[in-house]
C-alpha cells in the first residue's frame, strides 16, 4: 500500500547519496580516532577493536561491513561505551558534536545514549520488554533524559516518532508480542529516535526479516534519517542491501578497518584485497553459476597474523605483508585503506 | 583459486587443565568436593576403626558429654554417638545412593519411553506425572512409613519408600531433552538408515543424555537423603537404627536441650549441614558447568 | 482469560485432590497387615477407652473406611466423606473427629506459615536480584552470600542450630512450646508477648531455611535475564540503572519465580509443619507427631489429605494470579 512512496524516497536518497558524501565531509559530526577494544578471555587477550578511526558527516550513512567476529558489533557497544567485562575499552576517542563520549563521568554518558547517540538493536525481536507495554518503555526512555518534561509533550515525542516509522498510535498501547518483526524493529527505530540524536547505529537492523520486510526497514531509517539529519551507521553483511541505502562503505577485517570509500568506488574500484575479494564473491548475472568465495578462514583474534592479519589470505602476500603492520593511507578523493601495496600511492594519514 | 591454510591455531590447553581453572574459578563445586570427599574419608576409616555395635543402645554409659573415651558424648540410650555418625552416615548413603539410582533409573526408562514413543504412552505418563507432582512427596512417604508395622521398617524398606516418588522429576526432565534430541538430524539419519528403536535409543540418543542424567542423579541422591532425614526426623524411621534424623527423633523426644545434652541433637545436625551442603555445592556447580549462561568467566 | 482456561484449572484442582485422596486409601490396604485392625487389638489391651468407645470407633472406622463393605463402595463412601472434609475419629483424642484436631492445630500454622514465607519469598528475591546485577554495589550484592551459604541447612536443622546457639547457650528465647509453662492463656498484652517470644525461633529456622533457595532461583533466573536484548536495550536508551533494575530486570526475572513458589509449596509446607513438630508449637505438625506416635491413622491421613487439598488449592490461585504478571500469557 506504501510501497510507491516508499521505493520512489529510497531512490532519491540514492540520487542524493554522492552529493550528501561530499557536502558531509567539510563538517564532521562524528569522529572516531584510534578506538581500541581488548577482551581478556581464559584462552588469551583478543584485540577485538584495533585502531579504528574514521570520520561522518551529518546526514550521511555509513555501511560497516565484515566477516562474523570481524568487530563490526564491538565497534557499536564501544561507541555507545557498552563493552562489558571481560571486554575492555583501551583508548581512543569517540567525538559527536564536539564532545568526547569517552571522557564523559557515567551519568553524563548515561544522559548521552539515546541524546546525542542512539543505537538500534540488532536483535529487535527481543529487544523490546515482554511485560511491559510499548508506550511505557518509549515514555521511561524520554524521562530519564527529560525528567521535568510533561505529560502531553512526552505524549506528542512517541506520537510523532510512531508516525516517522509508519506505525499505528494504537502500538503505543501494545504489547511486544503483538506486533510482528518488522513492526517490532520500527518499535526500536521509533526509540531511536524519540530524542533526534546526531548519530543512529543500526546493528544489523534487518537480519531476521523477511526481503520484503526488510526494504520497508531500510527505507524507515532513510526516512527518519532525513528529518532528523542524523549521521548514520548501518552494520550488516548484505552488500546488495547496503549497496542500495547507504553513501560510504567501510569494511572491517580482524579488528580493523581496512578500507573506508564511497559506495561507488567500494563496488567500482575496491583497493583493498580483502574488500577485492568481498566484492568480487558477490553473485551478478555475468559470472551466474560461478560461486566465489575468499579463501581460508577468519583469523582468531587470540592469536593474530604478523604484520598485516589478512596476509595469509592475500594474494600479494610477501615478506613485508608478513612482518609489517600497515598503517591507513589516505588516497585521492578522501578514501582510506590500510594496506602496504597503497604506501606510495597516498600520502600518510595521521 | 589455490586453498591458503590458516594461520597457526590457538594453542589450547588440554581439558584437564581448563577443568582445574574452571575448579578454582568454581569454589563452590570444589568445596563441595572436598567435603564430600572428607565425608566418605571419615565415614570409611570410622567404620574400620570403630565397632558398629557401639551405635546401638546400651553399648556405653548414658548421657556423657564429648570427653577423651567419647569424643562425640552418649546418649540418653547408651549409644556412643561416634559409633552412630560413623554407622548412621554410612546408612543415610545407602539410603541416598539406592534410592536415589531407583528414582533416577526409572525416570531414565520412563521419560524415554514416554519421549520416544510418543502417543498415549507419553501423554498418559505426562498427565500421571503433573497430577503428582503437586502432592506433596513426603506427605505420601509419611502415609506409607506409617502405614507400616513399625518393625518392618528396616534401612532398606526407608530407601524404597523414598525411592517410590522419586522417579517424577528425573522421568519430567529425561523426557524433555529426549524429546528434543529426537529432532536432531543425526537421529534423523540413523532412523533412514534403517537402525531399530533399541539401536537408535542405546547408540544415539543415551550417550548424548548421559549429562543430564549424571546431574538427575545427584540432584536424586540430594533429595532422598532430604526426604530420608524428613520422615526419620517425624519417627517415621527404623528407630532402632543410628540414621541422622532418627537420632534427632529421639534427642528432641526426650528433650535433650531442656536436660542439657546439648551434643545429642546438634551433632547430627552438623553432620547433616556437612552432607546436604556438599551435595548442593556439586549440583550447583554441576548446573554451572552444564549451563554456559550461569558459567562464570574472567 | 476465557472460561474453558477456569474450567480446566478447577478441574486440575479436583485431579490432584482425588490423586491423593486414592493414594491414601489403597497405601494401607496393600500392605500385608491391616495395621489399623492391630491399633484396634493394642487400644483394648492396653485399655483406657471403655468398650463402648472403641466399639463406637470401630464402628465409624469401619464407616470411614467401610472395612465391612466391598472395596469399591467403600472406596466411594471415602471419597464422599472427602468432599465433606470429613475423615472420621480421631484414635487418640477420641471424640474429638480428626477434623477438629486438624481446626485445632490450624491457625497457629497458618500464621507461621504466613509470616514467615512472605519475609523469605520476598527477602530471597530481592536479594538474589541483587546478587546477580553487576552494577550493585559489592557490599550489597555480598549481603546474599551468607544466605545462600545457609541452602545447605533445610529448616529443620536450622532450627535445631537455633535452639543450640539462642535458646541453650545465650537464653534469649525459649527452648520451645507455644507458651510459657505456668503462665494461664489469657487475652493480655504479657500473654501476647511470651506467645511471640516462642515463635521467633521457630519462624527464624523456616525463614532462614528457604531463603538461600529464593536466592539462588532468583540469581539464576537473573543472570539468564541480565543478557536479555531487553536488558541491554535499556541500557542503551540511557536509563538510570534503578529504573532499568526494577522495569526491565527484577519485572521479568520475578516471573519464574512465582512458578517457582506455586511448585516450592508443598516443600514449604511440609518443612513449616516438621518445624513446628520439633519446636513443639500446637501447629499441624505437633499434632501429626503425636497422631504418628499414636498410631492415629485418621488424624495422619487427614492432614494428609488436607495439606494437598491447601496446596492445590494454593496452586490455583497463582495459576489465576500468573497471567495478572505475564501479558504473553493472557494473551493465550
Amino acid at each position: 500500500m506504501m510501497m510507491d512512496t516508499k521505493a520512489a524516497g529510497a531512490q532519491a536518497g540514492s540520487r542524493n547519496a554522492t552529493a550528501a558524501y561530499d557536502a558531509a565531509s567539510a563538517k564532521s559530526v562524528l569522529q572516531v580516532k584510534g578506538l581500541e577494544v581488548t577482551y581478556y578471555t581464559d584462552l588469551g587477550r583478543a584485540k577485538a577493536l584495533d585502531d579504528v578511526s574514521f570520520t561522518l558527516g551529518a546526514g550521511e550513512k555509513l555501511g560497516m561491513v565484515g566477516e562474523s567476529g570481524s568487530g563490526k558489533s564491538t565497534m557499536a557497544l564501544a561507541m555507545m561505551r557498552m563493552i562489558k567485562p571481560p571486554g575492555r575499552i583501551e583508548g581512543g576517542s569517540v567525538i559527536v558534536d564536539g564532545t568526547d563520549l569517552m571522557a564523559l563521568d557515567d551519568d553524563t554518558m548515561r544522559r548521552a545514549r539515546l541524546d546525542k547517540i542512539a543505537y538500534i538493536p540488532q536483535g529487535a525481536m527481543n529487544s523490546l520488554n515482554p511485560v511491559t507495554r510499548i508506550g511505557a518503555q518509549m515514555v521511561d526512555a524520554i524521562k530519564s533524559h527529560m525528567p521535568r518534561e510533561g505529560r502531553s509533550a512526552i505524549m506528542d515525542r512517541c506520537m510523532h516518532a510512531l508516525r516517522s516509522v509508519d506505525l499505528d498510535s494504537g502500538v503505543f498501547r501494545m504489547y511486544a508480542h503483538e506486533l510482528s518483526g518488522g513492526m517490532k524493529q520500527r518499535v526500536c527505530i521509533a526509540i531511536g529516535i524519540l530524542l533526534e540524536p546526531k548519530v543512529i547505529i543500526a546493528d544489523e537492523p534487518t537480519s531476521a526479516l523477511d526481503v520484503v520486510t526488510q526494504r520497508q526497514v531500510m527505507e524507515t531509517i532513510d526516512r527518519v534519517q532525513d528529518q532528523i539529519n542524523a549521521a548514520v551507521i548501518l552494520i550488516g553483511h548484505d552488500m546488495g542491501l547496503m549497496a542500495q541505502f547507504v553513501d560510504k562503505v567501510a569494511v572491517m577485517y580482524a579488528g580493523r578497518l581496512v578500507e573506508v570509500a564511497s559506495v561507488r568506488e567500494m563496488f567500482t574500484d575496491p583497493k583493498h584485497p580483502y574488500s577485492q575479494a568481498l566484492i568480487s564473491s558477490l553473485p551478478n548475472l555475468d559470472n551466474k553459476g560461478v560461486f566465489q568465495g575468499i579463501p581460508g578462514l577468519a583469523p582468531s583474534l587470540l592469536r593474530l597474523p604478523s604484520g598485516c592479519a589478512f596476509h595469509p589470505r592475500c594474494p600479494h602476500a610477501e615478506e613485508l605483508q608478513r612482518t609489517v603492520r600497515p598503517e591507513s593511507v589516505t588516497l585521492a578523493g578522501g578514501r582510506t585503506v590500510t594496506c602496504h601495496l597503497y604506501a606510495e600511492e597516498g600520502q600518510r594519514h595521521v | 583459486m589455490a586453498n591458503i591454510t590458516m594461520v597457526s591455531p590457538v594453542n589450547q590447553p588440554s581439558n584437564v587443565v581448563l577443568f582445574f581453572r574452571y575448579l578454582r574459578r568454581n569454589k563452590g563445586l570444589a568445596l563441595g568436593v572436598i567435603i564430600l570427599v572428607a565425608l566418605f574419608l571419615f565415614t570409611v576409616i570410622g567404620l574400620m576403626v570403630v565397632n558398629p555395635k557401639h551405635a546401638y543402645p546400651l553399648s556405653a554409659g548414658l548421657k556423657q558429654a564429648p570427653s577423651l573415651k567419647y569424643p562425640f558424648g552418649t546418649d540418653f540410650f547408651g549409644r556412643d554417638l561416634l559409633a552412630a555418625m560413623v554407622v548412621g552416615m554410612w546408612q543415610t548413603a545407602f539410603i541416598g545412593l539406592l534410592a536415589g539410582g531407583i528414582g533416577t533409573l526409572v525416570g531414565v526408562v520412563l521419560g524415554f519411553t514416554s519421549a520416544y514413543f510418543g502417543g498415549w504412552v507419553d501423554s498418559t505418563v505426562r498427565t500421571i506425572c503433573q497430577i503428582l507432582t503437586p502432592i506433596p512427596v513426603l506427605l505420601i512417604q509419611v502415609v506409607v512409613a506409617g502405614s507400616l508395622d513399625k518393625r518392618d521398617v528396616t534401612i532398606f524398606t526407608m530407601a524404597l519408600i523414598v525411592a517410590m516418588l522419586a522417579w517424577m522429576g528425573p522421568t519430567l526432565v529425561i523426557r524433555a531433552q529426549v524429546m528434543t534430541m529426537k529432532e536432531r538430524q543425526f537421529v534423523a539419519v540413523a532412523k533412514l538408515s534403517g537402525v531399530s528403536d533399541m539401536g537408535i535409543i542405546f547408540r544415539e540418543i543415551l550417550p548424548n543424555l548421559l549429562p543430564f542424567i549424571a546431574a538427575a542423579f545427584v540432584g536424586q541422591v540430594f533429595s532422598a537423603v532430604f526426604a530420608s532425614f524428613y520422615l526419620a526426623v517425624l519417627g517415621l524411621g527404623p528407630l532402632r537404627e543410628p540414621l541422622l534424623g532418627n537420632i534427632i527423633w529421639a534427642a528432641q523426644s526426650q528433650g535433650a536441650f531442656f536436660n542439657g545434652w546439648w551434643w545429642w541433637p546438634l551433632e547430627p545436625a552438623f553432620a547433616m549441614i556437612l552432607i546436604l551442603g556438599a551435595l548442593a555445592l556439586v549440583n550447583m556447580g554441576l548446573d554451572e558447568l552444564a549451563n554456559p549462561r550461569v558459567r562464570r568467566s574472567e | 482469560m476465557n472460561f474453558k482456561i477456569v474450567v480446566k484449572r478447577l478441574l486440575f484442582f479436583v485431579l490432584v485432590v482425588w490423586a491423593a485422596s486414592t493414594i491414601v486409601f489403597f497405601i494401607p490396604r496393600l500392605s500385608s497387615r491391616n495395621a489399623i485392625r492391630e491399633r484396634f487389638g493394642e487400644l483394648a489391651r492396653t485399655g483406657g477407652f471403655s468398650p463402648g468407645d472403641i466399639e463406637k470407633m470401630i464402628a465409624s472406622m469401619q464407616q470411614q473406611f467401610g472395612l465391612d463393605k466391598p472395596m469399591l463402595e467403600q472406596y466411594w463412601q471415602y471419597l464422599g466423606n472427602i468432599s465433606r472434609l470429613d475423615f472420621g475419629y480421631s484414635l487418640s483424642k477420641y471424640p474429638s473427629t480428626a477434623t477438629e484436631v486438624i481446626a485445632q492445630a490450624l491457625p497457629w500454622t497458618i500464621g507461621l506459615l504466613l509470616v514467615t514465607t512472605v519475609v523469605s519469598f520476598v527477602l530471597g528475591t530481592l536479594l538474589g536480584a541483587v546478587a546477580a546485577w553487576p552494577k550493585a554495589p559489592g557490599w550489597l550484592r555480598s549481603l546474599a552470600t551468607p544466605f545462600i551459604l545457609l541452602t545447605g541447612v533445610p529448616p529443620v536443622i536450622m532450627g535445631i542450630l537455633l535452639l543450640f546457639f539462642i535458646g541453650f547457650r545465650l537464653k534469649w528465647l525459649p527452648l520451645g512450646g507455644a507458651y510459657s509453662a505456668g503462665i494461664v492463656p489469657t487475652w493480655s498484652w504479657s500473654f501476647f508477648l511470651d506467645l511471640m517470644q516462642h515463635q521467633i525461633l521457630p519462624a527464624l529456622a523456616l525463614i532462614f531455611g528457604s531463603v538461600g533457595g529464593w536466592v539462588l532461583s532468583m540469581r539464576g533466573m537473573g543472570i539468564t535475564i541480565q543478557g536479555e536484548d531487553y536488558v541491554n536495550f535499556a541500557e542503551h536508551k540511557g536509563l538510570t540503572g534503578g529504573r532499568i533494575f526494577r522495569d526491565y530486570y527484577l519485572r521479568n526475572a520475578l516471573l519464574p519465580q512465582v512458578t517457582g513458589l506455586a511448585l516450592a509449596l508443598g516443600t514449604v509446607i511440609t518443612s513449616a509443619v516438621i518445624v513446628e513438630g520439633i519446636f513443639g508449637l500446637p501447629g499441624i505438625g505437633t499434632a501429626l507427631n503425636l497422631a504418628i506416635r499414636a498410631n492415629d491413622f485418621p488424624v495422619i491421613y487427614g492432614i494428609v489429605i488436607f495439606i494437598t487439598i491447601a496446596i492445590a488449592a494454593l496452586m490455583t490461585i497463582l495459576e489465576f494470579v500468573y497471567p495478572l504478571l505475564d501479558p504473553r500469557i493472557r494473551a493465550n
